[in-house]
């Protein structure tokens, strides 16, 4: 075993070793030795550290048929708590956060949170519905677009706008959906990924509306009205969403509405037909889904999810510009989705905070953060595809499935 | 220049384009072919062979040996970022695609998109943000036909490719190993059975479909001069729109469709406003995926699916 192993190791380091010297050491024209040993030093050391870790493992007595692991102790330890205590703890210590903190801290987690709610839209379609969509985060700029547009051009207010945006994303949805319903997983990631770019090169070409490149500036905050007496009686006044920490309960609001909603969504008899969908879909029909329907819906409401999270992210910028709206953010969205575990609300929930937050802070390794959500991907899908919390139904399918076979 | 010649010289670019387009169509067409998956790192293997070129060719010019030995060095430049460039698919298969064969379509496509992007920004930490300038080799003096002007580095590119695709169908159709691969596409199961190794044929599969791409790779970077670690994107998307195009796993296919795409290309961004070119592409692309999934020459869906 040990020998195997060890075999194993050596060959991976020969192979790692081929593929890093020249890419890693020829940045310039003249060989750099130094950075090529520092990196396989980092590589073979991780690939080191699996090893024991595996050879840790295996040394250990066997588990009883009935052992838990610590993970799982933990959760039930949690589940016995009453859920009241629970998330009210939560709900508490996010809301008193900002009071707290300063901030660059309450930036990062207005940052975390905008993402949490693009996670938990694009949940509905990868997680629940399984489709993988991969242009998602053009519905954030439609969004985005949308609010800005309509606020500089015809002077509407955001709570105005925002309604028309979701609309429109997901009319969006719908379109992009529509082609794709017949289509196996692999082509409709493609043909999303080609749809995603279309939106972005037509907000960066169509100059005479979008500006191009140069994006839209100056919009209107969003505003809470709210009666007060002065004289000559009742008015109303007007309180912009502009400080940090007001922005902060904002998105915190929506964040727990869309929470709220996924929630229902899953439960209800939409989400039993999304998930009948990912299962199989020819099942699914012919029990009565009417997959086409079902599927134009998971896109809808994903991409109106996102489209709420657009027209917060351009109010609270009060700018955009294309190139806030790359494929590698749709890919972050992504990963967020995996790592937390498809399907799973509190997963999403922790995987956007630790996602988004942990790059800053380790800001030295900033320029490492998509080497390693790439890794994160793969590594999860193969040691973990249930993703860090699983969701509870996704969960019990794979232990039965397992049992099947 | 008049109107003929000009429709010329855009035809001229478009073969070009479109043998490049074919070449990274047939990695993908390949690997669909035999596994069912996309290859989503196959954008970064092209750009990882491209890489490995300026490499290999600014290491021979320092030593002057691309003017004194102009063939033999481009043997090696090719052949290095070629072989390279199949011992990372094999990498990737390995890592990213071996473990999840029997698991969902899903996992398998997401871990394969998550190898992308590794590969993609450990190329950009490894090789940096900015351009890599390729070395000129070529010149721009060429041939002249009817008012449109060939460069040999065109020339060159074009028979180096129509080269690469007649080897690879040869390969396919005339050799054992090219046998194995068509009974793993048709039904793994089976060809499992009648004593083909099939990790061995799924390794040769991402060996040759990657190295196509790397050569292609290399051609970008020698035309356009330059070679970005982003770069293969836009380049995957456009070949995997010719990969669909021509029907996917037809490899005569993926040839056609390439040359359609270039042509497509070419013609857009001659007559009309050259920004939306990449729109038309993926237009196209979402087009035909619609209307019509199997292709030019593919075969029909039902009989992919079964």
């Amino acid at each position: 075993m040990v020998r195997q192993e060890l075999k194993k190791l050596v060959i991976y380091s020969f192979f790692l070793a081929i593929i890093i010297t020249p890419m890693v050491g020829f940045k310039n024209a003249d060989f750099d030795a130094v950075r090529v040993l520092q990196t396989l030093a980092v590589l073979i050391g991780i690939l080191v550290l699996n090893l024991i870790v595996k050879l840790v493992r295996s040394k250990r007595p066997q588990r009883a048929p009935g052992y838990k692991a610590w993970t799982e102790r933990a959760r039930e330890r949690i589940e016995l708590i009453p859920k009241l205590y629970t998330l009210g703890g939560l709900i508490l210590i996010t809301a008193v956060f900002p009071v707290f903190a300063d901030n660059y801290m309450i930036d990062v987690a207005i940052t975390c949170l905008i993402y949490i709610t693009l996670g938990l839209g694009l949940n509905i379609v990868v997680g629940l519905c399984g489709l993988l969509d991969l242009g998602y985060i053009a519905f954030y700029a439609v969004g985005a677009y949308t609010y800005s547009l309509l606020n500089l051009k015809l002077g509407l207010s955001f709570w105005a706008a925002l309604p028309i945006g979701v609309v429109l994303g997901m009319t969006c949805g719908c379109i992009i959906g529509y082609p794709t319903l017949k289509m196996r997983g692999d082509y409709l990631a493609i043909v999303t990924l080609g749809f995603g770019e279309i939106i972005r090169l037509v907000l960066n070409n169509w100059d005479s509306l979008t500006a191009g490149p140069n994006g839209l500036f100056g919009m209107q905050r969003a505003a809470l009205y709210y009666p007060t007496i002065q004289e000559g009686g009742l008015n109303w006044a007007i309180y912009n969403i502009k400080s940090l920490p007001s922005l902060y309960y904002f998105i915190y609001v929506i964040v727990i509405l869309t929470i709220i909603g996924v929630r229902r969504l899953d439960n209800s008899r939409i989400g039993r037909a999304w998930v009948a969908i990912r299962e199989d879909e020819t099942a699914a029909e012919l029990s009565g889904v009417p997959t086409t329907w079902i599927k134009l819906l998971a896109y809808a409401l994903g991409a109106g999810f996102a489209s709420v999270a657009g027209a917060f992210f351009a109010a609270k910028l009060s700018y955009t510009n294309p190139n806030f709206f790359l494929f590698m953010e749709s890919c972050i969205v992504l990963c967020i989705v995996v790592l937390g575990g498809v399907g799973s609300i509190p997963g999403i929930v922790v995987a956007g905070i630790v996602l988004i937050a942990a790059p800053e802070i380790f800001r030295g390794l900033e320029s490492y953060r998509m080497l390693a959500f790439g890794a994160i991907m793969t590594i999860m899908m193969i040691l973990k595809p249930e993703g860090l919390i699983p969701a509870k139904r996704l969960k019990r399918e794979l232990v039965e499935t397992q049992a099947n076979e | 220049m008049d109107t003929s010649s000009f429709i010329l010289q855009q035809i001229v670019n478009a073969i070009f384009l479109g043998s490049i387009y074919a070449l990274i169509a047939l990695g993908y067409t390949m690997v669909y072919g035999i596994i069912e998956l996309i290859n989503f790192a196959h954008g970064e293997l092209f750009t990882a062979g491209a890489f490995i070129g300026v490499i290999v060719l600014t290491g021979l010019q320092s030593f002057g040996f691309v003017e004194s030995h102009f063939v033999i060095s481009m043997f090696i430049v090719f052949g290095l970022a070629m072989a390279y460039v199949a011992v990372l698919g094999v990498a990737v298969e390995h890592v990213a695609y071996k473990p999840l064969r029997d698991s969902s379509r899903l996992a398998a496509l997401l871990s394969a998109l998550g190898m992308s992007i590794f590969l993609s920004n450990g190329m950009m930490l490894s090789q940096g943000v900015s351009d890599r300038a390729y070395p000129p080799v070529f010149g721009v003096e060429g041939i002249n036909i009817g008012g449109a002007i060939i460069t040999n580095g065109q020339i060159f590119i074009v028979l180096l490719a129509v080269a690469m695709m007649i080897a690879l169908q040869l390969f396919v159709h005339r050799t054992r190993l090219g046998k194995a691969m068509r009974a793993t596409a048709q039904n793994r199961t089976m060809a499992r059975m009648l004593g083909i190794d099939i990790d061995q044929t799924i390794r040769i599969t991402f060996m040759i479909g990657p190295a196509l791409g790397a050569a292609a790779g290399v051609m970008v970077g020698l035309h356009y001069g330059a070679v970005r670690f982003d770069m293969g994107f836009i380049f995957m998307i456009k070949a995997f729109a010719a990969a669909i195009l021509g029907g996917i796993g037809s490899i005569p296919g993926a040839m056609i469709g390439g040359l359609i795409i270039g042509g497509i290309e070419v013609f857009w961004a001659a007559f009309l406003p050259s920004a939306w070119k990449d729109v038309t592409t993926f237009t196209v692309l979402i087009l035909v995926l619609y209307l019509k999934p199997s292709g030019l020459l593919g075969e029909s869906e039902s009989e992919v699916r079964v």
